[in-house]
């Protein structure tokens, strides 16, 4: 588009913040309890970090893959497109980050095998994740309109940093960018609707990336 | 705890109350209405916008709401009601509520075609016109000029083949305003759509006069600036003027402000409420501000 730089963020935001939190309630009241399942997949993704049990890697590879290309297909490209055509072009990024993420798990790319601070700093980012359904109540929402792990794109992305910031290996420079640019965009989209919650993937995405370069630093030795 | 069902059926509950027809405001005397130069045909001076507000998905709830307010725009005379593809859904929201409707005969449709494609572009405005459930486009707009040469040789096409009755071009927020001129220097068009309001004035200086010289439509995009005017003014007392012009509100305002000038055919503001839509029909109506009221309000609001 010629002149682009005239426009601003609000240019293209296409719909009010009413319709964008309406979507998520329709998106939880199509999948019920389909999130119960994706909540447990990541309290086995968190057991399976601190058991640090053989092959734990490739499971969560397959679960954080999995769940990757479902929230692309089912909420990308099958619920947000329909008031954002642009979500059709990032659908695909979601179900490439899925394979990714299955293959560097299968090839120990995803192996927690190392406990010092940072990777407990990364198990919390996971854990906030989880915890993300929170948010809805406490800036006011219904409880229906919550963002699920592995149902809604924010909690499942800061989840996946939070396990890379535990994993670290030479996966990382792979995995860490779709996840870190979903953020982005999401943290900006909330910000143009005016919405508070947008400090909270820009805030997360903040982290990941400090903890990241934390963990690649040389100091940072396996305890 | 919300379950599916329980959810689904309120939602339909909520939906099957706004999709009972608003009830008809008691005597609205027909909006002003202004001539389209190139055919004389006379249209309703205030439009419907659907940038944002009719962009809801397959909300159902949401829909039907649009619904109710495409209801109560035809019931207050409305006719012109303006889309693009690039708003979304609400191309199938407009196409969901003019089948709800039992797709009213005053509607007068403009469309854009908007894409960067020239080869894409009929393609475009056959999709569209399926999505409205239309037999064929009243106005379709090259949407910011984008691959304008190409689009328009489409639409003359299709003009002169009978499948639409008007061709235009748009702008808003004052971008490319040169090319924009010398575009509706070139070509015959009967519409062009820009942005203008009581702030945002550039088109005075030379669009403006340019379409009453050429004798071409005017169609104003954000009369409101994207609602911005309407929520900074809402809790500014109303000048003692705005009865002069029979202004019952800020809306009413901004609106009559803007088809005070000449050269304005329709203003097209969007909105998601059903109070809103009636209260900018209704602005199409005499009194409107003279050249000196118009300055004077332009300063008051500038003074804000
Ligand atoms: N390049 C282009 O072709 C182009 C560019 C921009 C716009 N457009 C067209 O022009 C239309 C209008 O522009 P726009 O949608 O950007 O902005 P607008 O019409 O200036 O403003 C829309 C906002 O005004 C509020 N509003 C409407 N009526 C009101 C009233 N009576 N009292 C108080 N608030 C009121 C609405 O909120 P509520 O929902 O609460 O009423 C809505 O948020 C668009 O919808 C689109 O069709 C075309």
């Amino acid at each position: 588009m010629s002149e682009w730089w005239t426009y601003r963020l609000e240019s293209f935001l296409l719909f009010s913040p009413r319709v964008y939190w309406r979507m998520f309630e329709l998106h939880n009241a199509a999948l019920w309890p389909l999130q119960l399942a994706t909540l447990a997949s990541g309290v086995v993704i968190v057991l399976l970090v601190l058991r640090r049990a053989p092959g734990h890697g490739t499971w969560i590879g397959l679960i954080l893959g999995v769940l990757w290309a479902c929230v692309g297909w089912s909420f990308l490209w099958n619920r947000y497109a329909g008031i954002n055509w642009a979500a059709l072009y990032v659908a695909p990024a979601f179900g490439l980050q899925g394979l990714l993420l299955a293959a560097a798990g299968a090839s120990g790319g995803l192996a927690c095998d190392r406990r010092d601070v940072t990777g407990r700093l990364g198990l919390l980012l996971v854990a906030s994740g989880l915890a993300y359904p929170l948010l809805a109540p406490l800036l006011g929402r219904p409880w229906i309109s919550a963002e699920v792990f592995g149902v809604a794109p924010d909690p499942t992305a800061i989840a996946t940093l939070g396990l890379l910031v535990a994993a670290g290996g030479r996966w990382q420079p792979l995995l860490c960018p779709i996840p870190l640019s979903w953020l982005l965009l999401s943290g900006l989209t909330l910000r143009t609707m005016g919405e508070g919650q947008a400090l909270v993937p820009l805030a997360a995405a903040g982290t990941a990336v400090a903890l990241l370069i934390l963990r690649r630093a040389p100091s940072s030795t396996p305890a | 705890m919300i379950t599916r069902r329980r959810f689904i059926e309120a939602a339909t509950a909520c939906g099957a109350a706004f999709a009972l027809p608003a009830p008809a405001p008691a005597a609205t005397p027909a909006p002003m209405a202004r001539a389209i130069p190139s055919s004389g045909e006379r249209i309703p001076a205030v439009g419907l916008g659907t940038w944002i507000t009719f962009n809801v998905g397959d909300d159902a709830a949401l829909r039907d709401e649009c619904t109710g307010v495409m209801a109560a725009f035809f019931q207050a005379g409305g006719r012109l009601i303006d889309s693009s593809p690039m708003y979304g859904s609400s191309q199938p929201v407009i196409g969901y509520g003019l089948g709800k409707l039992g797709r009213p005969a005053a509607l007068f449709s403009a469309e854009k075609v908007w894409t960067s494609s020239p080869a894409h572009g009929a393609q475009q405005i056959e999709q569209s016109r399926r999505l409205w459930g239309v037999e064929r486009f009243d106005l379709v707009q090259v949407h910011n000029l984008l691959a304008w040469e190409a689009h328009l040789e489409t639409l003359f096409a299709m003009k002169a083949e009978g499948r639409l009755r008007y061709v235009g071009i748009t702008t808003s927020e004052g971008r490319r305003h040169e090319l924009f001129e010398e575009i509706m220097r070139r070509h015959p068009l009967d519409f062009v759509q820009l942005t203008y309001n009581i702030v945002d004035r550039e088109a005075e200086q030379r669009l403006l006069p340019l379409a009453a010289e050429r004798g071409t439509a005017v169609i104003v995009n954000r009369p409101f600036r994207q609602g911005a005017l309407t929520r900074k003014l809402a809790h500014q007392p109303l000048p003692g003027w705005a009865t002069e012009i029979g202004a019952g509100s800020w809306a009413q305002v901004l609106l009559k402000f803007i088809l005070a000038h000449p050269a304005v055919t329709v203003a097209i503001p969007a909105t998601s409420r059903i109070d809103h839509v009636r209260e900018n029909v209704a602005a199409a109506a005499d009194p409107l501000p003279d050249a000196a009221l118009r300055q004077r309000m332009a300063a008051h609001v500038r003074t804000l």
